[in-house]
């Protein structure tokens, strides 16, 4: 199949902009060039539209195997498209884990039979992520594993964190650590400060991400590991990870879209949709969060993809499973409250949702000839109102619902075939 | 305003707060007389206390019965306060059954504001985790305003631990739009994070925190804070927190002494302080039935 994106304004992810049509020549980028015409191609009208690096997310939770009410593969990377995703790397919190290359290899040929867009799957660091003896690192990478996360059970001992950054970097494995010491969280189910006090819900401090991520820091440096920190909360470790960037720490960092946008304040009335782990957190630590990004600190933003069925989340506030349903929303909560405001531009949004995250995890990203053809197509300026039922993910979990977002993704085109398309009014497709 | 449910002090008015302590004085006129009355005939009120309680329960019960509602009661042992939607089927079975009013205590914060969006009933909130427990705080006030006369301007000092206390915080909420000055003194590890941005001042030190106080009320305190740690020992606790006539002595010389109940005699307040002329402790329990027939009342009428 032969696909023509006609007058769209490419940004390459090489830092290049321009208004220009891109042939794709099964399943590669044959050519960027003005007016391109071509016999019996697909034909794809961008004008008005941005034509981005397809998006990468480091952190989604497919759930599958084990938590199928919840999500599936196929569901999973149908949401994915939806939200403008080519490849989305998954975290192994499965039932069972993806703790070993069986389970790995279940999920890639699942995906490959009925997901629609690329999955990587994310490695256990531990057997059962019990935190107490590290997984096959090496059966996993002859499997194409090429990052490992214990995810929600962190390692607590810092000794056997120690070993599996040791072992894992002979096999140049990605450490993807979610900073949490579960002395510190305790019961707590929201952020700590007035608000939670206020509203009488046991309090997550700041400390409990900061010691944990300190620690993994420090490892890092001895061990030489990379190390890659999910989802930052709080202003107090966008320092920790600035200071071990100035010492050479192999580190990246990402944030979610929830955590760059909402506050505690949201918690206000025991909405269990806010409910997340790291918790939503205050506005400094929002604003912290932001200049982290631009000045480099943090790399990518994530979803954290966290979906749960309806009674998951029909609880009082304490008994709510943890997590956000974020894959169709990301770009447009990104775009609202980041892009059109000026805080970040369009080439800082295309690092963050592709360049960086296909950087970390070493696959390919941007738009030239010769390339796969994995491409997002957005309209920066197109409104609606979020509408939870009309989630393609089962995980109608969701802070957004109701609210109006600018920016909606047109087009999803994964290794050069068409894979979701949002349907505008007065648009007809040509064929 | 209050309007279908009272789940909150919180989002009270100063102007709710004085309708709702103006009717009790006059339903504890009903309570001091024949305590009987047919304002609440043909309602039917239920309480579903998903934790244990004896006193708040019949308080409830009586303050129903003397206004002539019919009365029933879900027993739910803590062992089968299962997961949420049974918690929400609970409900929506005794809506079912026509029932107009459910009180009910959890002891997880924001239950009852869950269950009022899925329930046509009136939803009273007895208690949650430790957020709220609104009708104490409407006792409480209409106690001291008794005593005292008014609210405004009186410095009413809370000692316990603050941080695990739905009493303080109804109070806190409540004493603050009507005027009061509020301190709260408890042990480090006991006080909410930010507490003072709240409007209250916060004390580790009981001596300052009672000083010129009008009212001193004390919190039970739950002997399994100290198992998880969060005090060393009860007699520490005591020594530091105690409540006795000494420390009443600091605070002016018409001081009054409160306490939601049950005691724990002898670690947050001394016998003999619970029993002196300073105590309007029995005063508050019966203020509890009067306060709880006037929201009753008032949730009734808003239906109606």
């Amino acid at each position: 199949m032969r696909i023509v994106i006609k007058n769209g304004r490419v940004i390459d992810g090489f830092g290049g902009e321009e208004c220009a049509d891109i042939l794709i020549n099964y399943g590669i980028i044959k050519a960027i060039d003005k007016n391109i015409e071509i016999e019996d191609a697909v034909v794809i009208d961008a004008a008005g539209k941005y034509v981005l690096p397809g998006f990468v997310d480091m952190h989604t939770h497919l759930r599958q195997p084990g938590f199928e009410e919840k999500e599936t593969i196929k569901t999973g990377t149908e949401a994915a498209a939806a939200g403008g995703y080519t490849t989305i790397a998954c975290m192994p919190n499965t039932n069972p884990p993806i703790d070993s290359d069986i389970v790995a290899l279940y999920v890639k040929t699942i995906a490959e039979n009925e997901g629609v867009v690329k999955v990587l799957p994310i490695g256990a660091m531990t057997k059962g992520m019990k935190g107490e003896e590290i997984t096959e690192m090496g059966k996993l990478k002859r499997v194409g594993v090429t990052a490992l996360s214990d995810d929600g059970f962190p390692v607590m001992s810092a000794g056997i964190m120690k070993r599996v950054m040791t072992y894992g970097k002979m096999h140049d494995m990605l450490m993807i650590t979610h900073c949490e010491d579960k002395t510190l969280s305790g019961e707590g189910v929201m952020n700590s400060g007035i608000i939670s006090t206020m509203i009488g819900l046991k309090g997550i401090p700041d400390e409990a991400e900061e010691v944990m991520l300190a620690r993994n820091i420090i490892l890092a440096k001895s061990t030489g590991a990379r190390l890659h920190i999910a989802h930052v909360s709080t202003k107090g470790s966008v320092e920790l990870i600035k200071r071990a960037k100035e010492e050479g720490v192999n580190i990246t960092a990402e944030v979610t879209p929830h955590n760059l946008t909402l506050t505690d304040e949201a918690v206000y009335n025991y909405d269990t949709n806010t409910k997340a782990y790291p918790p939503l957190r205050t506005r400094e630590d929002v604003e912290a969060l932001i200049e982290g990004l631009k000045e480099g600190i943090i790399d990518v933003i994530a979803t954290d993809h966290a979906p749960h069925t309806k009674d998951d989340k029909k609880v009082p506030y304490d008994m709510a499973a943890f997590g956000i349903s974020g894959l169709e929303t990301a770009f447009s909560v990104v775009n609202t409250f980041l892009l059109q405001p000026g805080k970040i531009t369009i080439n800082d949004l295309v690092n963050y949702f592709s360049v960086n995250p296909a950087k970390i995890l070493r696959i390919s990203s941007g738009i030239k000839p010769g390339k796969t053809a994995d491409i997002t197509i957005v309209d920066l300026y197109k409104e609606y109102k979020v509408d939870k039922d009309k989630f393609i993910s089962k995980g109608k979990n969701t802070p957004y619902n109701g609210i109006t977002l600018k920016g909606a993704v047109e087009y999803t085109i994964v290794d050069g075939k068409i894979k979701y398309r949002g349907y505008s009014k007065n648009e007809k497709i040509e064929v | 305003m209050v309007e279908k449910d009272l789940l909150e002090i919180k989002s009270l008015s100063q102007k709710d707060i004085i309708e709702i302590l103006d009717l009790a004085s006059d339903m504890k006129k009903i309570l001091s007389g024949e305590k009987y009355s047919n304002i609440l005939k043909g309602k039917t009120v239920i309480t579903i206390f998903f934790e244990p309680s004896t006193r708040t329960r019949l308080s409830f019960e009586l303050a129903a019965k003397y206004l002539g509602a019919h009365y029933g009661n879900i027993e739910v042992s803590t062992s089968s306060v299962a997961k949420g939607e049974s918690l929400i089927d609970t409900v929506r079975t005794v809506e079912m059954m026509k029932a107009d009013v459910v009180i009910t205590r959890h002891n997880m914060s924001g239950t009852p504001h869950m269950l009022s969006k899925y329930t046509n009933m009136s939803i009273v909130n007895a208690g949650d985790g430790i957020n709220e427990h609104p009708t104490q705080g409407l006792l409480d006030m209409m106690t001291i305003k008794e005593k005292k006369g008014t609210l405004k301007g009186l410095k009413v000092t809370i000692v316990g631990d603050i941080m695990h206390s739905r009493v303080a915080r109804s109070n806190i909420w409540g004493l603050k739009k009507m005027g009061s000055e509020v301190a709260v003194c408890a042990p480090s590890t006991l006080m909410p994070s930010q507490i003072e941005k709240m409007g209250v001042k916060a004390y580790n030190n009981i001596e300052e925190a009672v000083i010129d106080a009008d009212v001193v009320m004390g919190l039970r305190i739950q002997l399994e804070r100290q198992k998880s740690g969060l005090f060393p020992t009860v007699d520490e606790y005591k020594e530091y927190f105690g409540i006795n006539e000494r420390i009443l002595k600091l605070a002016k010389p018409d001081v009054i002494l409160m306490h939601p109940g049950p005691i724990n005699r002898n670690v947050e307040v001394t016998a003999s302080a619970a029993n002196s002329s300073y105590s309007v402790i029995e005063e508050q329990v019966t203020n509890g039935v009067a306060v709880r027939m006037a929201i009753l009342k008032i949730l009734c009428e808003r239906r109606n």
